[in-house]
């Protein structure tokens, strides 16, 4: 992207902020998998056998 | 003359090459060969074990070879090829010089030594069969997680180094406006990396803790799920890196331009947002987790990727078919096809690369990312069909086609026994696509994916299991198909390594003779292409022919899990 160029499309600079999309990359798969997924397993009840 | 504007002209593309990063680039590909030589062996190994009449290895040969084939070339090929094609799609393909190139070869030294270890531990001291995956509570020997964390420091410092070229030839202004698709594909393979190697590190080190006895124990269910943030994710890098191989080819031997590099780079978007959540698809048996997780995060969401991944199989050949009607070869529906080079093995394996991972891979994919349909063939030998139709036949057949590009550009080496090079592709592609079919037809009837002895004949008379007699066929028209993939491996290796040491020497600005990139045609040739109004009538047919495919093979799925319960 470059800087002086205000006039593109919001999803175009998007696009060219490539640290924000290293950002989503990394945010959504740790939110929705990881965090949510460990989450779950750690709220398991421990077995009394 | 400082390294870090030491630039060499090629003749062939007039890309201004970064010294220091072509010999970078030729290291890392270089060992990426090695490796591919030691899991292709190993791999062999393992197909003619499956193979039921000849069932070669003993059990625990069979492990050992197994875990040293998984990773090797899930891992250590794949990675190392993938540093490769990171700095060349920046350093090169952006005419800008490398950031820290000193750093980079002690990050390749480091994954080596880490490789070494991890092969070390496998395949020497034996203590290590704990398979690709090395569940928790299976113990590894200390230098099997070393080896494997050393690896994954030395990948993620790489992915630094990359970023750090793109903001150097975005300040120098090497390119003008966005970043082209090709780095945008290798910056999208970059992010999924990191999130990736960062998985790998958050459970590799305790896992390795508890192996030194610093902790007591790692949690069975905690590993699989952030193990499988690595596992799958790093397939997922494959993706990314082996699209970008696909619009490469098509820009460097016909000159084609993207259909719209808006839509692609959306469909590159998508892959960043949510193509790494797919990993759930290997926990769709696992309890603890919620129905909500699952399907959230396999089919809800996975889908938006795989609908990327069909965007980039339009575009491509639609791209591709384009350029070739603007070229003149505007006939009908597929004289564009029909008339494609398809004696270059850099396009004949791009394109079954296309072809493979697509209708192999990405059908089958959806099919074990549903949860309902996941429950027919989970853990069945069905899984390795499914990935060696994405990571071999996709992702593996797209880095074969490419080295025979870059062995004369970057190594300066005329290709050797350039008759077999035309060959290679075809047949790696029809022994890797037969292993996937039959695996998955294999894994369809039942046949599990784990076990060395899938008849149980070992464990006494009484106790086997009979498959079907079209089961063990099957396993059997796996094992050739093995033998016949192996054959197009070591036509691959034999032509790019004797090439490398034997091949006719290229002056520095001496062509090699043969059209190594194609200009592109002038905008105004694309006007009055195609039937009609259809500027790509045969990409459209062929993708109307891969959503039949598509439909009825995910149907026939649900039938065959409607047959598991007798309720109508």
């Amino acid at each position: 992207m470059q800087d002086d160029d205000k006039d593109q499309p919001f999803m175009q600079k998007v696009l060219d902020n490539h640290f924000l999309l290293l950002f989503i990359g990394l945010a959504v798969p740790t939110l929705t998998y990881i965090v949510w997924g460990v989450m779950e397993l750690v709220s398991l009840p421990i077995a009394n056998p | 003359m400082n390294a870090n504007t030491d630039f060499r002209i090629c003749p062939e593309s007039g890309l201004k090459i970064h010294r220091p990063a072509e010999a970078l680039i030729k290291a890392n590909a270089v060992l990426a060969v090695v490796f591919l030589l030691v899991g292709g062996v190993l791999g062999l190994l393992v197909g003619l074990t499956r193979w039921p009449e000849v069932h070669l290895l003993p059990a625990d040969a069979f492990y050992k070879v197994l875990t040293g084939h998984g990773i090797n070339v899930l891992i250590f090929w794949i990675i190392f090829f993938e540093v490769a094609v990171l700095h060349f799609a920046s350093a090169v393909l952006l005419n800008s010089r490398m950031a820290t190139p000193k750093l980079g070869w002690a990050s390749t030294g480091l994954m080596l030594v880490g490789a070494l270890l991890n092969n070390y531990a496998v395949l020497v001291k034996g203590n290590s069969s704990v398979m690709m995956t090395s569940y928790v509570p299976l113990p590894a020997d200390t230098l099997f997680y070393v080896g494997l964390i050393l690896f994954a420091v030395g990948a993620l410092i790489h992915c630094f180094i990359f970023l750090g070229t793109l903001v150097i030839a975005r300040g120098e202004r090497t390119y003008e406006g966005s970043l082209p698709l090709v780095s945008f594909g290798a910056l999208v393979a970059c992010i999924i990396a990191i999130f990736t190697i960062a998985s790998g590190a958050v459970i590799l080190i305790p896992t390795l803790a508890w192996n030194l006895g610093l902790i007591s124990h790692v949690d069975p269910g905690v590993y699989r799920l952030i193990w499988w943030a690595f596992g799958h994710s790093s397939q997922q890098i494959n993706v990314a890196t082996h699209v970008s191989i696909w619009y490469l080819t098509a820009a460097l031997l016909f000159g084609a331009k993207p259909l719209s590099e808006k839509v692609s780079r959306f469909a590159f978007f998508l892959y960043i947002a949510v193509l790494q959540i797919a990993s759930a698809h290997h926990l769709l048996v696992d309890p603890g987790l919620s129905a909500e997780w699952k399907i959230f995060n396999t089919s809800y969401a996975m889908y938006l990727a795989v609908m990327a991944s069909m965007v980039h199989g339009l575009t491509v050949p639609g791209s591709i078919e384009a350029a070739q009607r603007a070229h003149g070869l505007n006939s009908g529906f597929f004289e564009w096809l029909r008339k494609a080079p398809w004696g270059n093995p850099v396009f004949s394996a791009m394109f079954l690369s296309l072809v493979g991972f697509g209708v192999l891979g990405g059908i089958t994919g959806v099919v074990m990312g549903t949860e309902q349909i996941n429950l027919v063939i989970h853990n069945t030998m069905y899984v390795p069909g499914h990935f060696h139709g994405t990571v071999v036949v996709g992702t593996t057949l797209a880095f074969m086609g490419i080295t025979y590009w870059l062995v004369p550009v970057l190594f300066r080496r005329d290709l050797i026994l350039k008759g077999v090079a035309r060959w290679q592709p075809y047949v790696f592609a029809a022994g890797m696509s037969g292993v996937a079919l039959f695996l998955m037809g294999a894994g369809t009837l039942g046949v599990p994916r784990r076990h060395w002895d899938i008849l149980f004949s070992s464990a006494g008379a009484g106790n086997g299991y009979e498959f079907s007699a079209a089961a063990l066929t099957l396993m059997s028209l796996n094992g050739l198909s093995a033998v016949l993939a192996a054959l197009g491996g070591a036509m691959y290796i034999g032509v790019v390594v004797g090439s490398i040491l034997f091949g006719r020497k290229l002056a520095e600005n001496e062509k090699v003779g043969t059209l190594m990139v194609r200009a592109a045609p002038p905008a105004e040739k694309y006007h009055n292409i195609g039937m009609g109004t259809i500027t790509i009538p045969g990409t459209m047919v062929l993708v109307g022919v891969f959503f039949v495919a598509f439909a009825l093979y995910y149907f026939i799925n649900w039938k065959f899990l409607a047959e598991t319960w007798g309720l109508s």
